[in-house]
């Protein structure tokens, strides 16, 4: 179980933070959407954006320590692939960052323009760095938008590793699934 | 007969003295001596309060014949502030005051009935949400004169209840009556 990434495959490291980020990001987005339509009266009025908020947090740790892990691993090789599949894998790929990253802090922007902090499950408190009203209406709407452009790339993405597998039948997939893909399929 | 003149020249006169007794003041939100503020049941518990940060307006004052002053304000309803970003953007939204689409709100007055030496109610259209309500604003003057820098100044205070979910607000808690407490200065033009 090799941690690290190598030139055939993605390391556990990478693997978990993929698919428990791809997973969380996904929950995300169904539990802002949701959240924002709730009644007042509704029990979860005030714990779902707490979560939402809490689990943003732990996503925008988790998206800082995976770009790091990122840079200082060997990128798996993609070079048996179409120059146009290799492109846009990589547009794809590094432009999840920035999107997420932004994403993210346009949530945190929303939340702390009057000053308040963001507090996490209980468990400590990120501070507001900018206290700013009204920002949190160009804050939210961008938020917004960049949840849906989120979901966006996110299936562009998913289809086309599904594509790889299911009509390629590379080990693209497979890259992201087990650490030393078996001797080609 | 001669009634008739009398009233016949009493109405002219009013006519032509009314205009000219009658004077425009702007609301000095500029200087910050007005403010809309409201506040609303939390749950039956306690008082929230807030404001709507951005506003225009002006009135004509009638100092002979206070029934017959004019009032109107037009309030940039994006600005309202609560104190609380989330709840800002979430009364922002098409569930309550759906600011994008109706960014302003007007309340311009159609008749002033005096009920004392210094109180009226001013009655008039308010519009929200690009819905119009008549609303009673229970009024009274607080004080006027000249100021230290010039000027010359009338100032009043007000309140009035509304039901929001009249102009169409659809969250379950607009059902609920909110207080408008308004405080409103003027400089004279
Ligand atoms: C994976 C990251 C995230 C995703 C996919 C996401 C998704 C969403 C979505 C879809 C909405 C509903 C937007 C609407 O219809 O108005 C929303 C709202 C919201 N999100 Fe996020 N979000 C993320 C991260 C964050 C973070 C990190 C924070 C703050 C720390 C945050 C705070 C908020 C707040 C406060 C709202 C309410 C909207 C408002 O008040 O304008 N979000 N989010
Ligand atoms: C919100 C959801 C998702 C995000 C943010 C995301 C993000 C990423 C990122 C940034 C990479 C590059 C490796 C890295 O930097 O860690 C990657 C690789 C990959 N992802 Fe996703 N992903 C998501 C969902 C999915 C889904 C649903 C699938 C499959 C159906 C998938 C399959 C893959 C595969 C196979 C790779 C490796 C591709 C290669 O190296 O050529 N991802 N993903």
């Amino acid at each position: 179980m090799p941690l690290m990434n190598s030139t055939s495959s993605y390391g556990l490291v990478s693997r978990l933070l993929h698919w428990g980020m791809a997973v969380a990001i996904v929950a995300m987005f169904a539990l802002g959407f949701w959240m924002v339509g709730l009644d007042y009266y509704n029990p979860y009025y005030k714990s779902a954006p707490d979560l939402h908020r809490s689990v943003g947090i732990v996503l925008l740790i988790l998206l800082a320590f995976r770009f790091v892990w990122r840079l200082v691993n060997p990128d798996p090789d993609r070079s048996a692939l179409a120059r146009l599949e290799r492109r846009s894998a990589e547009i794809a790929h590094w432009g999840f960052y920035p999107v997420l990253l932004a994403l993210m802090a346009s949530g945190y922007l929303i939340s702390t323009a009057d000053g308040r902090a963001i507090d996490v499950f209980g468990l400590f408190q990120v501070p507001a760095l900018f206290k700013q009203p009204g920002l949190e209406r160009i804050a939210g709407s961008v938020h917004e938008i960049l949840a849906y452009l989120t979901m966006l790339l996110a299936a562009l993405h998913g289809l086309a590793a599904i594509k790889h597998h299911i009509v390629d039948r590379d080990p693209t997939l497979l890259k992201m699934l087990r650490s030393v893909p078996s001797s080609q399929s | 007969m001669r009634k008739l003149v009398t009233a016949f020249a009493v109405a002219v006169f009013g006519f032509l003295a009314s205009p000219a007794i009658a004077d425009i003041y702007v609301i000095d939100t500029k200087g910050a001596h007005a403010s809309i503020n409201f506040r609303a049941s939390h749950l039956g518990f306690s008082w929230l309060t807030g404001r709507f940060d951005t506003f225009s307006g002006t009135f004509e004052y009638n100092e002979a014949n206070p029934a017959e002053s004019k009032v109107s304000v037009e309030i940039d309803v994006a600005s309202l502030n609560s104190n609380h970003a989330e709840r800002d953007n979430h009364l922002r939204s098409d569930d309550f005051f759906n600011a994008s689409a109706h960014p302003k709100a007007t309340f311009v007055s159609k008749s002033i009935k005096l009920t004392g030496q210094k109180t009226a109610i001013i009655t008039g259209d308010l519009t929200i949400r690009g819905v119009t309500k008549t609303v009673d604003i229970e009024a009274s003057h607080v004080g006027g004169g000249e100021d230290p820098w010039g000027g010359f100044r009338q100032g009043f205070t007000g309140t009035a209840t509304i039901t929001p979910s009249d102009f169409g607000m659809p969250n379950p808690i607009a059902q609920n009556p909110v207080d408008l407490v308004l405080e409103v200065e003027g400089i004279r033009q």
